[in-house]
């Protein structure tokens, strides 16, 4: 795991069981150093949320201390902590015009009205909303009580906010949107973000850094380029992006690169990632982008035999499902470049990569 | 296409050249006919057991005209008399004549009880000299006088010209506590003849009461039932509704064991010690024990509503304001409570008018200060027979409560309200 120098946020030994009888998160330690954008990525039961609810105080730790800008917080009550939430209805009180959900926070903190009037309207600013102040949030759009929600959880200036799928509702295009808005919001306000989602693009696009959850313990936590390129177990790498898995047994391993004799009993080198010894199972991984077409030019070193089963245009490139190694869902992108060779379907031919593209991982049964 | 929307004085037509709008009602006629056929038996039914009844006897209420068809002729002379000079020879020639006829039709008792209604304690003068107006000669008014000084009473006359009238507010005035007279309109009824405004007060406050204590103990309840886990809430739903499947009379008689004087509640209150054997709490048989047995049979109706509107409020709402900054508590007032007025709204219209109509159970556990308006009326209809006076008291407890009706529509709005 990575280790900030000066932990805002940190988990230490978290654990977490709602019946008793099993551990929904299992011995989780996480630090987030102050300003970042940490994504919590997993699919759903996968413990990211419990971990959310956790440090915004919903829900007690079984076991496990999580520590708040250096003081324990397992005791202390949600509204005592101080930390904004966005959530995933919005969970805008609907009895309520915007200006005053805007104002909720700070009335309760007893700040003086003239004071609550600067900083409503200083932050709906901020939102591009100035002009939806006495509209109730039934009256709005979803993109603009997701931004009124935004708005009232940074509005009380959190040192640190908590995002719980913010975004889920919206339609494809306002997300994208809304991602660079959040985004850039972090960027400029400087506060410390905690962001759960199950959508792998909205993580890479957004986050500094990425914990990939599955099972109640973090796969691997890293930036989003590393989280891409560099898969640290067989989970992440089918997690994130897409990925043709083969598995196989490992033959010999020199120098970090893995001999590895498929299932189908063709032989593959890969880069030894995270394996056991000779003779144990493995996972290959290998992202659709970085498998070629292997024409006698080409420089893979690592080559199949395989089948065009479906071809599907899209423009900039074209997806190919081939039948490679006793797999008929391999998934080739060959680039739309000028020159193309003539594929169609039925037709045999070579697909390779480079070592350091495949990557032998831990052990998974293939679904 | 062109052709078959062209524009003939402003009016679209369809392709065969008939209004668009004629032809849509033909289109739709059939429909039409079937979903008010579905309607009509419905309709009909509410119509002749609830409405045409309710009407009828509201009408009661200012139209008596007993009086009238049994003395058609004092009736007519009543009705040219000022009612301000003394009744002269005409009319007590029409009274002798009436009052024969009445006695050999054997109606006089009815004529009887009419003006009794109207001026109490004049029954017996009327059967007395309707015995003795066979052998009454002229001047009647003599005769008359002589069989019983009473009739020399002008108020007595007056009665029967307010009574000789069909349509006539007198009763509404009874209901009210006050008199209708021919001189000086309405008066205020003796004071310690009043009693109908007191109960209609009482019934209020007894109605208000239960709304208050049905509130107060359902609330706490309905939120239970849903934030709890199903398996538990679906058990205790089990137990709101299970009063619903006993028999109100069940019930009622129920608490008469537990709050009499030698019931449940008070012998544990003198095991314990905590009133002494010959001061024993008086439970039952007066306002206490009507307020705590209607409380009861009214809960659900109570807890319904709310749980129906708390079941939509999301947990995530209380846990925004929990992380906005707000206690609990002002978590609870500031955003729990404002979204459950809905069924709040609800939940008390419906126990108070049920409440402010409710019969039984009063009449079983209210003895003589727990008595509502509701068990005057049934009095009026079962006991005196004064139909007309519980019509006029009905038709006030009517107004009353579209009144408060619109008050709510004023104040929470009702398209605010949320039944089950």
């Amino acid at each position: 795991m990575v280790q900030a120098k000066d932990p805002f946020v940190s988990f230490k030994g978290v654990q977490k069981s709602y019946d008793g009888e099993s551990l929904v998160v299992k011995n989780l330690n996480l630090d987030i150093a102050s300003g970042e954008f940490l994504t919590m990525l997993g699919p759903s039961g996968s413990g990211k949320t419990t971990c959310l609810m956790m440090l915004a105080g919903f829900e007690t730790a079984t076991h496990g201390d999580i520590e708040l800008g250096g003081r324990p917080i397992n005791n202390i009550p949600p509204h005592k902590r101080g930390i904004g939430m966005v959530f995933q209805n919005y969970a805008l009180f609907p009895h309520m015009t915007v200006g005053e959900n805007l104002a909720f926070p700070l009335n309760v903190r007893r700040i003086p009205r003239a004071e609550v009037e600067e900083k409503v309207r200083s932050v709906l600013d901020m939102v591009q909303m100035m002009a939806f102040v006495d509209r109730k949030p039934a009256q709005l759009s979803g993109g603009q009580q997701q931004r009124i929600a935004l708005a009232r959880a940074l509005v009380f200036k959190p040192e640190l906010v908590l995002m719980d799928e913010p975004l889920g509702a919206l339609d494809k295009q306002l997300r994208e949107h809304m991602q660079y808005e959040i985004k850039h919001i972090h960027e400029n306000l400087g506060v410390t973000v905690v962001y759960v989602t199950h959508d792998q693009s909205e993580a890479l696009t957004m986050s500094n850094r990425i914990a990939v959850f599955d099972d109640g313990v973090i796969q691997q936590l890293a930036d989003p380029v590393t989280l891409y390129e560099k898969p640290e177990n067989a989970f992440v790498a089918q997690f994130i992006g897409e990925n043709n898995q083969m598995s196989g047994t490992i033959e010999s391993i020199s120098k970090g690169i893995a001999t590895v004799k498929l299932d189908s009993g063709d032989i593959v080198k890969a880069l030894a990632v995270n394996t056991g010894a000779v003779g144990s199972r493995t996972t290959l991984s290998v992202r659709p982008e970085r498998c070629v077409v292997v024409t006698r030019k080409s420089t893979a070193v690592s080559t199949l035999n395989a089948k065009i089963e479906e071809l599907i245009y899209l423009g900039d490139h074209i997806r190919c499902r081939m039948n490679v190694a006793g797999d008929d869902q391999f998934i080739v992108k060959v680039p739309n470049t000028s020159g193309q060779l003539g594929l169609e379907i039925g037709a045999a031919l070579k697909i390779g990569w480079r070592n350091d593209d495949c990557r032998a991982l831990d052990f998974r049964e293939l679904d | 296409m062109t052709d078959s929307q062209t524009v003939t004085s402003g009016a679209i037509t369809a392709a065969d050249g008939t209004p668009l709008k004629k032809k849509l009602a033909q289109a739709l006629f059939r429909s039409r006919v079937r979903a008010v056929s579905l309607v009509v038996p419905l309709f009909a039914f509410v119509m002749a057991s609830f409405v045409i009844p309710i009407f009828a006897l509201m009408w009661q209420g200012v139209y008596n005209d007993r009086f009238s068809t049994y003395t058609p002729n004092l009736t007519e002379q009543l009705t040219a008399w000022d009612g301000l000079a003394e009744p002269g020879e005409a009319l007590f020639a029409a009274l002798v004549s009436d009052l024969k006829t009445a006695r050999k039709d054997r109606t006089i008792g009815r004529i009887a009880t009419r003006v009794n209604q109207e001026y109490p304690g004049t029954r017996s003068l009327f059967t007395s000299t309707a015995r003795k107006a066979k052998k009454l000669r002229a001047p009647f008014k003599e005769s008359v006088i002589k069989t019983n000084k009473k009739w020399a009473n002008i108020e007595i006359w007056r009665a029967m010209k307010l009574t000789s009238q069909d349509l006539t507010p007198s009763f509404y005035a009874t209901a009210l506590d006050g008199r209708y007279t021919v001189d000086k309109g309405f008066v205020a009824q003796n004071e310690n003849r009043q009693i109908y405004v007191k109960l209609f007060w009482r019934t209020l406050l007894i109605s208000a009461s239960v709304m208050g204590l049905c509130l107060l103990l359902g609330y706490p309840v309905a939120y239970l039932l849903a934030t709890l886990p199903l398996r538990t809430s679906n058990l205790l739903m089990i137990m709101v509704l299970l009063p619903f499947w006993t028999s109100l009379l069940v019930r009622t008689t129920a608490w008469i064991a537990i709050l009499q004087s030698q019931g449940v509640i008070n012998d544990l209150m003198v095991a314990v010690g905590i009133t002494a054997d010959d001061s024993r709490f008086s439970l039952i048989y007066n306002m206490t024990g009507t307020i705590i047995a209607m409380t009861h049979i009214l809960l659900p109706f109570m807890i319904l509503p709310l749980y129906s509107v708390m079941k939509t409020i999301p947990p995530s709402y209380m846990r925004a304001a929990r992380s906005l900054g707000a206690t609990p508590t002002a978590a609870f007032i500031r955003v729990y409570a404002p979204q459950t007025i809905p069924g709040i709204g609800a939940g008390g219209l419906l126990v108070f008018i049920l409440a402010i109509g409710y019969y039984i159970t009063p009449a079983l556990v209210g003895g003589q200060d727990g008595q509502l308006i509701s068990n005057m009326i049934a009095y009026h209809m079962q006991k005196s027979l004064n139909w007309s006076l519980a019509a006029a008291l009905g038709g006030i407890l009517l107004a009353g409560v579209l009144l408060l009706y619109w008050i709510y529509d004023r104040v929470i709005g009702i398209d605010n309200m949320k039944l089950g």
